[in-house]
């Protein structure tokens, strides 16, 4: 049989607490290792223990920037698991589920697929005296099926339970020895697909979450406060494994109102500040974002969506605060949002997010979303060599003790934007005053001040949309298809372009990361040449179309928009187009 | 070295005549002189109401929060900028009401933070409304038929969350607050400062007279602030007679003491500049 070679999608799936996503995560990096990319997803609903969890890996050759629908490997660690995912197999493919387990059973079921018994109980309790292993026996069955060299497999676990000494180290290896082993020549041969080492180049395997850590701490960011909420946790965990490290200080508050003043706090101080929250924590923030405004004190908050509303679905995905970030908060003052659509978007844009907060003396939003958050994608490594830190204007006490008297809101200033002073320095003294105020913070409610000061806040809004980075249209200048999105939605719209070649449809697509201010003249441009644009979101209404026709006046008619906490397959968009 | 006027703006008080806010303006004020301070060395984080209005009368670096939220932003400044002193100043239902949870949290960590509280028991600048610390039964213009909770204890909270410095002073004994209020400031810690502020436009019930009548000097009796269930015991006084100055007061370590990041300079003087990711990238091969 010819076999497809390092194309596969590998699922495995049981309940939580069995291991599932650090097996999940063992299998996309052994495939890295090798040479190869994946892109990983997982399921899981909001339990510690119990309940249907799923880690989906994709594998190819190439960047791979989201995950199909068909799956070629499925790892069945209870009968739910095949009830529930059978019909994702590709013809061909196959199941691995235990015998043994009583509860389990194929019969009667798809004829096109490959079955593969595996006693994973018997093998962990023979060989680790831990049925808990059943993973590690299912990780070695799954890569003799695909003929990956064992030796690889046995380095990676090494250097994964380093830190838990030799006995364990070797205990792994041999439990996924007994899994690799017990999977015949014969079955390997009916199985279509294999995967092939190539040079390994270095990639790195991260989330989004991990993405926007890093680049939080590259772009200089020393104070970090969140509430946990899920999908943003991580970042935390994140943060404060590395508070120490890099001088940090990473602030576990006890809810996100305190979370929001404290990075305020620290950030009028001069200190880079962070925090961040889904769409909950966000709500209880918004006060205290509007406060970051009118004080102008710089903080970044990143908002991770999960559908809501209220707890909603709290461990699934979806792109539905878009225009909540654009309008949270009462009053009128410049909205600063940013969307990274992927992970190296997610580390570049959280480091220039820092320096558009310190240049502009602004809170700035930026929006992503669990499937992003979540998601390993494979990479080189992050480079931050080009990266420059831009604080902005800030006085001296040079400055200071010049003589003329210093006035922290100067109205008058051209570009908006008037020098900080810091606490402590002398004749720097001024006010951050949540009421209106006047160039030295005292209240001042007069018709003349009033009007001075919501446009020189505004004039900062438009000297950054004078100089912000503009979107770009991407792919054939003339193609049948213009994709427009925002977010993560952007993986699966790049692996809809790959299958869409194929059926001779040409595409490019515009997407919109800058999303406030909003970058209108290019927009309108762009739309107003494509030949059929197409919407792509992950939400109901259609919140960056109805957006683009209130800055344009343009109505993308024609939309993809997909609600149900799932992400889009690349399948669905391709397909939509095909029909049509 | 700094004298009085220093800390004064071109704001004169917008307070009604005769407010009890007025005593607490003039004893920080000399307090922060007393205790040897310029007004570029503090910053002082204010709460909204008529205590928050203090904002434009008290020169140094202010910052104006939001109601309910000065203890965070105070908390987080002072991890920023160690050397800076952080003084809060707040009301009843800003801190009690709004507040609360932040109250019993930042007490928790400890942070070098002076936290004064205008306590009138009442909503002054929304017209007369109850507070959290107004007596059961006290009629105001949303409790028409009386209170019907009992009030907020604020020191015995303080105690109950391990509060290291609890005291509590009357505005109309400007000696005694001012004395208080640098022994809050020279505190290693969290210094709780509950001061009684007569509200004389709405709260007809505890009046200056009212307090004068009750008031004494736990000094002056010998009493020792070292014991915190007898502090809590003198928390609950009140009635014929209600405790000033110090009820409890010990050392712990502070929050910012406990960070070892900040043990070589303020947060917000380090520098951004060559931060090197590699070993982050490497943990992800």
């Amino acid at each position: 049989m010819k076999k497809i070679v390092n194309n596969v999608t590998w699922k495995i799936s049981g309940e939580a607490g069995e291991g599932i996503m650090v097996t999940g995560l063992l299998f996309s990096k052994s495939c890295v290792r090798a040479g190869l990319k994946a892109f990983d997803y997982t399921e899981y609903p909001s339990l510690i223990r119990g309940g249907h969890n799923t880690y989906l890996t994709q594998v190819g050759e190439e960047d791979v920037f989201s995950h199909d629908r068909s799956v070629e490997i499925l790892v069945a660690l209870n009968q739910e698991s095949i009830v529930v995912h059978i019909d994702e197999l590709s013809a061909g493919g196959a199941v691995l589920f235990d015998p043994d387990d009583k509860k389990v059973s194929v019969e009667g079921l798809r004829k096109d697929i490959l079955y593969v018994p595996l006693q994973m109980a018997k093998i962990a309790s023979d060989i680790a005296g831990n049925r808990l292993m059943r993973n590690t026996v299912a990780l070695g069955a799954s890569f003799a099926l695909l003929e990956f060299p064992k030796e690889d497999v046995h380095k990676m676990l090494s250097d994964v339970f380093h830190s838990k000494g030799k006995d364990v180290i070797q205990q792994n290896i041999d439990t996924f020895n007994g899994g690799y082993d017990s999977v015949s020549k014969q079955q390997v041969d009916r199985f279509g697909w294999k995967i092939e080492k190539k040079k390994p180049k270095g990639d790195i395997v991260v989330t989004g979450n991990e993405a926007i850590a890093i680049g939080a701490i590259a772009g200089g960011c020393k104070f970090y406060s969140a509430y946990p909420m899920t999908p943003a946790s991580s970042i935390l965990g994140y943060m404060a494994d590395h508070a120490e490290q890099y001088g940090m200080v990473v602030k576990h508050a006890e809810d996100e109102i305190s979370v929001i003043n404290m990075a305020i706090g620290a950030g009028h101080m001069g200190t880079r500040s962070m925090c961040a929250t889904s769409g909950g924590g966000f709500a209880l923030m918004n006060e205290g974002y509007g406060l970051a405004a009118i004080t102008e004190t710089p903080v970044v908050i990143v908002l991770v969506q999960r559908p809501g509303p209220a707890t909603g679905l709290p461990t699934w995905t979806g792109q539905g605060d878009l225009q909540y970030a654009l309008h949270a908060a009462q009053g009128e003052f410049p909205r600063f949002v940013v969307a990274p659509g992927d992970v190296i978007e997610a580390f570049e844009m959280t480091a220039e997010a820092l320096n558009i907060a310190e240049e502009y003396q602004t809170p700035v939003i930026l929006i992503s979303d669990k499937q992003l958050a979540e998601s390993h994608q494979t990479v080189a490594p992050f480079d931050s060599s080009h990266f420059e830190i831009r604080r902005g204007k800030q006085v001296t006490q040079k400055e200071l003790d010049a003589g003329t008297v210093f006035f922290r809101y100067e109205s008058t200033v051209k570009d908006g934007v008037s020098p900080r002073s810091f606490p402590g320095m002398k004749n720097g003294i001024y006010v951050a005053n949540s009421d209106e105020h006047d160039g030295k913070g005292f209240s001042e409610e007069s018709s003349e001040n009033a009007i001075a000061m919501f446009k020189k806040r505004q004039r900062k809004f438009d000297t950054f949309k004078s100089q912000m980075p503009q979107p770009q249209l991407i792919g054939d200048k003339n193609a049948d298809v213009t994709f427009v999105f925002w977010g993560s939605v952007k993986g699966a719209v790049v692996e809809s372009i790959k299958r869409l070649k194929e059926y001779n449809v040409t595409t490019n697509y515009l997407q919109i990361a800058w999303v406030s201010p909003f970058p209108d003249e290019t927009v309108t441009k762009v739309l107003k040449d494509a030949k059929r644009p197409v919407l792509v979101e992950n939400n109901m209404e259609g919140q960056l179309g109805n957006l683009i026709r209130e800055k344009t006046g343009f109505d993308i008619k024609d939309k993809i928009l997909k609600f149900d906490g799932r992400p889009f397959f690349s399948e669905e968009i391709a397909a939509y187009i095909i029909k049509k | 070295m700094a004298v009085v006027k220093d800390f004064e703006t071109k704001h004169f008080p917008t307070w009604c005549p005769g407010c009890g806010n007025f005593g607490i303006w003039t004893t920080l004020k000399q307090a922060l002189v007393k205790a040897g301070l310029d007004p570029h060395e503090v910053l002082i984080v204010f709460g909204i109401g008529c205590s928050g209005n203090e904002t434009n009368f008290l020169h140094g670096y202010g910052f104006h929060g939001l109601h309910g939220r000065a203890l965070p932003i105070a908390h987080g400044a002072k991890m920023a900028r160690r050397n800076v002193k952080v003084v809060v100043v707040g009301g009843d239902g800003d801190g009690y009401g709004e507040g609360l949870s932040h109250f019993i949290h930042t007490i928790r960590g400890n942070p070098e933070l002076t936290y004064i509280v205008h306590d009138n028991q009442v909503y002054g600048l929304t017209k007369g409304q109850a507070s959290p610390t107004s007596e059961k039964g006290y009629k105001s213009s949303s409790t028409p038929a009386g209170v019907i909770e009992k009030p907020i204890n604020p020191l015995s909270l303080a105690l109950a969350a391990e509060a290291t410095f609890v005291s509590q002073g009357f505005s109309g004994n400007a000696a005694h607050l001012t004395d208080l209020i640098v022994k809050a400031l020279a505190h290693p810690g969290f210094s709780l400062v509950n001061v009684l502020q007569p509200c004389v436009t709405f709260n007809h019930h505890n009046t200056f007279q009212w307090f004068y009548r009750r008031v004494y000097d736990l000094a002056k009796e010998g009493y020792t602030p070292n014991d915190r269930v007898k502090a809590i015991a003198k928390a609950r006084e009140w009635g014929d007679k209600i405790p000033l100055g110090i009820l409890f007061e010990e050392n712990r370590d502070t929050y910012e003491g406990d960070l070892p990041q900040l043990a070589k300079g303020p947060l917000a003087e380090k520098s951004l500049e060559n931060i090197d990711i590699d070993p982050l990238l490497k943990e992800l091969t």
